[in-house]
């Protein structure tokens, strides 16, 4: 190991100590605690960059590997390790969490110590997810996630919160228990519970095909993938700003991220016998969710369903790769489908953080999320109106922001599936560009529409710094992905080469 | 002429120390001035502490040794049995203090009917006797019934009090009956030659009967649906004190009934008694989970949530394998725990004249007090079965029994259920975390409670994390 210090135990446990931290010192001083919080998540955001320096490229490996035996009786260990899928996934969780806590600053009035402790503890358990290589030490952490949410929502979220976050949890903890039965089922096959013994072991088809659909339940639901996708329009729109933001840019990522850890190398088979569905599903997303997008007269909802649109990129990625290497047969084409897969899952997790800021940006000023009550805003602030346009644009895919590297290369590659799959999927081009923009037309241009539009006052310097922040990241993965690509191809490749002999 | 061995006494030195310690409480209290009831307190909780060690000491290890002419067995099942009900009483009363000075039942004799309690469950957990079983169940139940009477002059509690004596006598007559007819097919009163007699194969319809009745009597002290019935109303009934006590530590007594009775017993029926598990399972689950989803006592809806743990119990014992076993009891153990707390909350948050058991009356407790609403977190997490917490071992324990005995169909229903289940547990954390109150009253508490409602859920979210010893127990008890 390069460092004897376990940098991924500190990675998770640091917040969730800093959270239970500032549960106990700050609930009669705020400031406190908004300074103790942004002090822990600069403190986790500096650990992961040293994750992201210290990380041996080239391999596909597990580095950082911690192992403990954690329930003896049955092998568990308290297992821990990250290859170049997952560590990308920590640095932006950690960045995620840095943005959220300074979004909540002046914001958040009520009971704001509780706040920030939900989101570090979040932010810890969401890393355990992404480290974890024991079965039932992910599904712990998996699980863990849904009760700092269920509060986020449930208590600083909108007027519909507690339909909203009940609803969050329920169709959430009904796709993650069938999994459980499917990781039990698992060890009873391969005999202990970490999760690369589940690799390759020679189940039968229709054994593959109830696995593969235990976890499509659990994943699928976290991405999420019509038709389950119905709680996070609710839950977006009802969460307050720093919920939304981890929302889509970590907890979205965390379905995408199962199906590259759980669905494709354990049940390949299966994956491929019914790709038929997981393509038809995103393509759906793709073309009708965006067109949902569209129609709506909330900002939240809008960019909610807008994330959905684009997690439908992520698993068509995914799932391509079989219709890949049975049209041209190319085997780089595949591989640029799942790394364009992870690569818009990175750059969404950036883009829709920073819209979702800037809806949090107007909604503090105005109070309301309404389309039609805006307008003009740009002749108020022009600052802020820069920023948005710039993330919408990256939203719809403009080159030179990150969100057109990944979409290019899924669209590059669903052309050797097939030229149908390219065309379709080429749509969102032109849908993103068209709910984005008309979207920005509505809002930010125009005369300016009211007497509360014509009150706004121009972002501060601590909304300029978030957003100034994440405008220099979504710009630089959108100019030189290679970096983020460099990282990711070993991992990728070696998946790639669990899911490929089959054919 | 008969022999007379004189009987191995240390075997059998828990129960002896409880039995002692009973006379002992019944005199100390005749001289305790101070009408508190303060010597029998704290004579009972060392009784039981006491209890805890000397159970491991007497049983751990041992495989099997009997006494008293084998009808008393003494082994690590036995020990665990009984340091698990000694502790959980311990833990339950230590509730109790204040609850009852508050409404003037604070006498030495509700100490004096726990402690009875719990000597019948160590009885118990030691029986290698259909008659020593009986004995030790009765010595629980009668203690029970006139500890759910306690609060004479109030009509729910008289009420529920009845209802519980008379459909408790109901069930240890089944459970007679059904002896009876099992003395009648194997000639013997004893466990381990039931067992012997049974593998024969020979009156096998006579036993299959006997062993019915006896498994109705079971799910009846269990609380199985449709054997349910009288749980909700003595719940909601009894005082809140004698509901914590009632709602953990007998049910560690229930499932040492069945497994000696059925498990160790009838262990070659199996193939039958399984499938009456399974409708017994499923019966509860259904009927728990769907009732308690409307209810708006929190009280009554604690007691339905019971019933549709005690369906996910019994799921651990249909697996019937020794995994399965350890799963039940580490389910009934953990369970216990969180009963406690969640009935040591409604204590808590009750003063004189007013009793916290609507779920309304939970609203705004975060307002109110952050820790308490914490609390109240670990535990509705924990009995939803998420991860973190003690019950989500106990959960998973259960459904690792289920999918290694092949029984996989059961483990989806379970797990649907307990989705089902998550909606209620989320109806209480709704009243605590989301609505909120004009004015919040800050929560005034003695202290007593306030302790012990903290290492409770200290303990809950510490076995959450590191299950791992408790595990390792429960499985030891099988030999695993």
């Amino acid at each position: 190991m390069l460092h004897g210090l376990p940098l991924l135990s500190l990675l998770i446990w640091l917040p969730i100590a800093g959270g239970v931290g500032i549960l106990a010192v700050g609930r009669e001083d705020a400031d406190r605690a908004r300074w103790l919080a942004l002090a822990v998540a600069a403190a986790v955001m500096v650990a992961s960059l040293g994750l992201w320096f210290g990380f041996e490229r080239g391999t596909a490996s597990m580095q950082f590997v911690e192992r403990v035996t954690w329930i003896e009786a049955f092998g568990i260990d308290y297992y821990l390790g990250v290859d170049g899928i997952s560590m990308p996934l920590i640095v932006l969780t950690a960045f995620a969490t840095v943005l959220v806590v300074g979004a909540a600053w002046e914001v958040v009035r009520y009971k704001p110590a509780q706040y920030l402790a939900a989101f570090l503890i979040m932010e810890g358990i969401m890393i355990g997810v992404f480290s974890a290589l024991d079965a039932i030490l992910f599904y712990v952490f998996f699980e863990a996630m849904l009760i700092p949410m269920f509060l986020i929502i449930g208590i600083w979220g909108g007027p519909n919160r507690i339909y909203a976050t009940l609803k969050f949890f329920l169709y959430t903890f009904l796709g993650s228990v069938m999994m459980l039965i499917a990781l039990i089922y698992l060890r009873t096959e391969a005999g202990s519970f970490a999760i690369q013994d589940f690799y390759g072991l020679q189940l039968p088809l229709a054994t593959q095909t109830l696995l593969f659909l235990a976890f499509l339940a659990a994943f699928a639901v976290k991405v999420p993938m019509f038709p389950v996708h119905t709680w996070l329009p609710d839950a977006h729109v009802e969460a307050p700003t720093g919920g939304s933001v981890i929302l889509a840019a970590i907890t979205l990522k965390i379905g995408g991220y199962g199906f590259l850890r759980f669905s494709l190398p354990i049940t390949p088979e299966a994956s491929m016998a019914l790709d038929w569905l997981l393509i038809g599903l995103s393509l759906i997303a793709v073309v009708y969710i965006g067109l949902v997008a569209m129609v709506q007269e909330d900002l939240k909802k809008l960019i909610a369903y807008s994330s959905i649109a684009h997690m439908g990129f992520v698993t068509l990625g995914f799932f391509l790769i079989f219709r890949i290497l049975g049209g041209s047969g190319s085997r780089d084409g595949a591989l640029l489908a799942l790394e364009g897969g992870m690569v818009q899952m990175i750059s969404h997790g950036f883009v829709s953080a920073a819209m979702f800021l800037c809806v949090g940006v107007l909604y503090d000023r105005m109070h309301t999320r309404r389309i039609a009550d805006y307008g003009g805003v740009a002749n108020r602030m022009p600052v802020f109106a820069a920023f948005f346009v710039l993330f919408a644009m990256a939203n719809a895919g403009l080159p030179g922001t990150s969100g057109f590297v990944g979409e290019f290369m899924v669209i590059l590659a669903s052309f050797q599936a097939g030229f149908w799959y390219a065309a379709i999927a080429a749509l969102t081009l032109i849908l993103g560009a068209a709910y984005s923009l008309w979207m920005i037309k509505r809002v930010v241009y125009g005369e300016v529409r009211n007497e509360q539009v014509e009150a706004l006052t121009d972002i501060t310097a601590r909304e300029r710094l978030l957003l100034g922040t994440l405008a220099v990241v979504v710009i630089f993965f959108g100019v030189y992905p290679a970096p983020l690509i460099d990282v990711m191809t070993p991992s990728l490749d070696a998946l790639f080469r669990l899911v490929v002999p089959i054919l | 002429m008969m022999n007379f061995e004189m009987p191995q006494f240390a075997l059998a030195a828990p129960e002896i120390w409880l039995g002692v310690m009973v006379c002992v409480v019944l005199v100390a209290d005749l001289f305790d001035r101070s009408g508190e009831a303060r010597f029998a307190f704290w004579l009972t909780q060392l009784s039981l502490l006491a209890g805890v060690w000397l159970a491991f000491y007497t049983h751990w290890g041992d495989s099997g040794q009997t006494t008293f002419n084998g009808m008393v067995v003494s082994d690590s099942l036995a020990a665990l049995l009984k340091a698990a009900s000694a502790a959980l009483a311990a833990l339950t009363l230590a509730y109790s203090r204040d609850y009852l000075r508050d409404r003037g039942l604070l006498k030495g004799e509700f100490y004096l009917l726990a402690l009875i309690a719990t000597l019948g469950m160590f009885v118990m957990a030691s029986a290698s006797s259909l008659l020593v079983l009986y004995i030790g169940l009765e010595l629980l139940s009668l203690s029970l019934y006139a500890m759910v009477a306690l609060d004479r002059d109030n009509r729910v509690g008289s009420e529920a009090a009845m209802k519980y004596f008379i459909l408790g006598a109901l069930a240890s007559g089944m459970l007679l009956y059904g002896m009876s007819m099992i003395y009648g097919a194997t000639g013997s009163l004893l466990i381990g030659e039931i067992m012997l007699a049974a593998s024969g194969g020979e009156n096998a319809l006579l036993l299959a009967f006997g062993m019915t009745f006896a498994l109705v009597g079971v799910a009846f002290k269990f609380g199985a649906a449709p054997f349910h019935m009288w749980v909700p109303d003595v719940y909601q009934g009894a005082p809140t004190a004698v509901t914590a006590f009632l709602g953990s530590a007998p049910k560690i007594a229930a499932l040492a009934l069945f497994l000696r009775l059925l498990a160790e017993g009838l262990g070659d029926l199996q193939a039958q008694w399984q499938v009456m598990a399974i409708i017994l399972a499923v019966g509860s689950l259904a009927a728990g989970n769907l009732f308690a989803l409307v209810q708006t006592n929190f009280k009554r809806m604690l007691a339905y949530s019971t019933v549709s743990h005690i369906g996910f119990l019994f799921l651990g014992l249909v697996a019937g394998s020794e995994e399965g076993y350890s799963a039940a009891l580490f389910y009934a153990i953990s369970y216990g725990i969180m009963a406690a707390g969640a009935f040591g909350m409604i204590i808590l948050l009750s003063h004189k004249g007013f009793e916290a058991e609507q779920i309304e009356d939970l609203n705004g407790l975060n307002d109110r007090h952050s820790g308490y609403a914490l609390v109240m977190l670990l535990l509705m997490f924990s009995m939803t079965g998420i991860p973190g917490t003690v019950g989500f071992y106990a959960k998973w324990l259960v459904l690792q029994a289920l999918v290694e005995a092949g029984l996989v169909w059961l483990a989806v229903l379970a797990v649907l259920f307990a989705v089902i289940g998550a909606f209620y547990y989320l109806r209480v954390l709704k009243a605590v975390y989301f609505e909120r109150v004009e004015n919040p009253q800050p929560l005034v508490s003695s202290r007593g409670p306030r302790v012990v409602v903290a290492a409770n859920g200290a303990l809950i979210l510490l076995l959450g994390l590191f299950p791992d010893t408790l595990i390792a127990l429960c499985r030891a008890a099988f030999g695993l």
